[in-house]
């Protein structure tokens, strides 16, 4: 086993708010470590803490030696009056435009490269903000909510893209999600956060944690969710049946 | 007559050159109240460099840097919105700077100068530390220039691919308040802002890259200083404003001019 980071303990309080309490795990090389939990349960800022960006109160991050962490934000909120293509996006992570371009087919939009970044759809956005993390050959890659304003059919081939990226580089992957039920097929781990850990493992036992049920509604953890097409990233529906399909 | 105009458009173009990629930022980031405020409290500066007998670049400078702390300070300490401590510090600066002036014995200070700018009396001496502080900045700016954009961007990103963010962000800092000194004795503090912003504006619509919008500000800068003089030397209206009001007429050219592909 290759543990890559350590979260030993980690509290953090501001002022009168408690917002995480004694959280503890690890994450390994070649896993996919997916937090989830309800709005305000401290997810962003675990993740903030793991990213060195916010110093917890108490406990402590310890990651392997020398290793690089690529990052994809929650949100991109980029100026309108700043004029930048995807291209120069990129090459703020990498001076060498052969590999922004190979970066951009890796996420399968490689026509893209030279568009404004104001005029990228939300899954296109979420792509290229993927393509930036992985120019920097990351071993732990940590992707806050990597589906966020991607329609559902979207959400599952971006949730194979990140399945596809693991099992090629064999990177430790912690990505935030909402919800569990379409992650699912592509996360190795569950850690179910709110202020505390209240219970992890395998996503079919965190599915039918008792906790996990009363913190999500059972109405939200029984419902499964097929769909007979597929979307491509433009929202066409293509006519391909996709390999998670069971019925149509 | 002519050494006159030609001291004041050397160093009107000397302050465009650095306000092109400086606004630019300013209007990326959203800084344009900040730069407001700076620039209001360079009043206060002038009022010290006096009491105190030093530069008064140098005590502008100071005293913006200070004031750039104070915010930092109090955005830390205060529950308020980062736009009512700027209202805050900016009026109370100004207040006690033009306290300071009127109550100072010497007789000889032009208020209109400082406030509006006296671009038609600048010296050599003045135009070239234009010049040297705006080419420091411009350098600062050029080799800084990759981080810059990576901050504005996305700051959290850029922190965790290894920006040192905090010693740009000070560096960005740093620049402002030097611009706001040397572009005093153009524009004055009440119009410092508008130097920064309108040429920056107007270069928006014909930039395909943030590289391409801070030389198109430069350029737009430099021809507002060169319509404002004229109109200045024919209509005998103040320099600084006619410089500004230039800059407002070619940012409203700019929105009826087709735009490039």
């Amino acid at each position: 086993m290759s543990i890559i980071v350590t979260a030993d303990n980690i509290s953090l309080r501001i002022g009168e708010h408690q917002i995480l309490l004694n959280v503890s795990f690890q994450l390994q090389l070649r896993q996919i470590t997916t937090l989830i939990g309800p709005n305000g349960a401290g997810k962003t800022s675990l993740i903030r803490i793991l990213l060195g960006l916010q110093k917890p109160s108490a406990g402590k991050v310890v990651l392997a030696n020398g290793i690089r962490t690529g990052y994809m934000p929650q949100k991109m909120a980029i100026d309108s009056t700043l004029p930048l293509s995807v291209k120069g996006f990129l090459k703020l992570a990498d001076h060498n435009a052969d590999n922004c371009y190979e970066a951009l087919n890796r996420v399968g939009v490689p026509q893209l490269l030279n568009s404004p970044m104001a005029h990228l759809s939300g899954g296109e956005t979420q792509r290229v903000l993927l393509a930036r993390a992985l120019l920097r050959k990351p071993q732990l890659l940590v992707l806050d909510e990597p589906v966020q304003g991607v329609d559902v059919n979207g959400q599952e081939a971006l949730y194979n893209l990140i399945s596809d990226i693991r099992d090629q580089t064999g990177c430790a992957i912690l990505m935030v999600s909402h919800d569990l039920h379409l992650v699912m097929a592509a996360t190795d781990n569950v850690l179910c956060l709110n202020q505390h850990l209240c219970c992890t493992g395998a996503p079919e036992e965190v599915r039918s944690d008792p906790i996990y049920r009363e913190l999500f509604g059972v109405r939200t953890a029984l419902y499964t969710h097929h769909h007979d097409h597929q979307h491509d990233l433009h929202g066409a529906v293509s006519n391909e049946h996709g390999e998670h399909c069971h019925h149509g | 007559m002519v050494d006159f105009l030609f001291l004041a458009i050397l160093a009107g173009l000397g302050v465009a050159l650095i306000t092109g990629p400086l606004g630019a930022f300013v209007v990326w980031r959203r800084m344009a109240y900040f730069g407001d405020t700076l620039a209001h409290s360079a009043l206060l500066g002038i009022a010290l460099s006096l009491w105190l007998e030093i530069s008064p670049g140098l005590a502008v400078a100071i005293v913006c840097l200070s004031i750039a702390g104070g915010l930092l300070a109090m955005q830390n300490q205060l529950a308020l919105a980062t736009d009512t401590i700027l209202g805050i510090l900016s009026h109370s600066s100004l207040a006690l700077g033009l306290i300071a002036i009127y109550l100072m014995p010497d007789a000889r200070l032009n208020l209109e100068g400082i406030l509006f700018g006296d671009l038609l009396s600048v010296t050599a001496g003045e135009t070239l530390t234009i010049w040297l502080v705006g080419i420091v900045v411009l350098g600062l700016l050029i080799w800084l220039w990759r981080p810059l954009i990576a901050i504005t961007v996305h700051q959290d990103l850029a922190q965790v691919e290894g920006t040192p963010v905090a010693m740009v962000k000070a560096v960005l800092m740093l620049s402002l308040a030097l611009v706001i000194a040397i572009a005093m004795k153009v524009v004055g503090v009440l119009l410092i802002t508008a130097l920064l912003v309108i040429p920056a504006a107007t270069a928006r619509r014909f930039a395909t890259s943030p590289e391409s919008m801070a030389v198109y500000g430069s350029l737009a800068g430099m021809v507002a200083v060169l319509t404002g003089l004229t109109l200045s030397w024919f209509m005998d209206a103040p320099a600084g404003p006619s410089v500004v009001l230039s800059a407002g007429v070619l940012f409203l050219l700019a929105q009826l001019a087709r735009k490039p592909h």
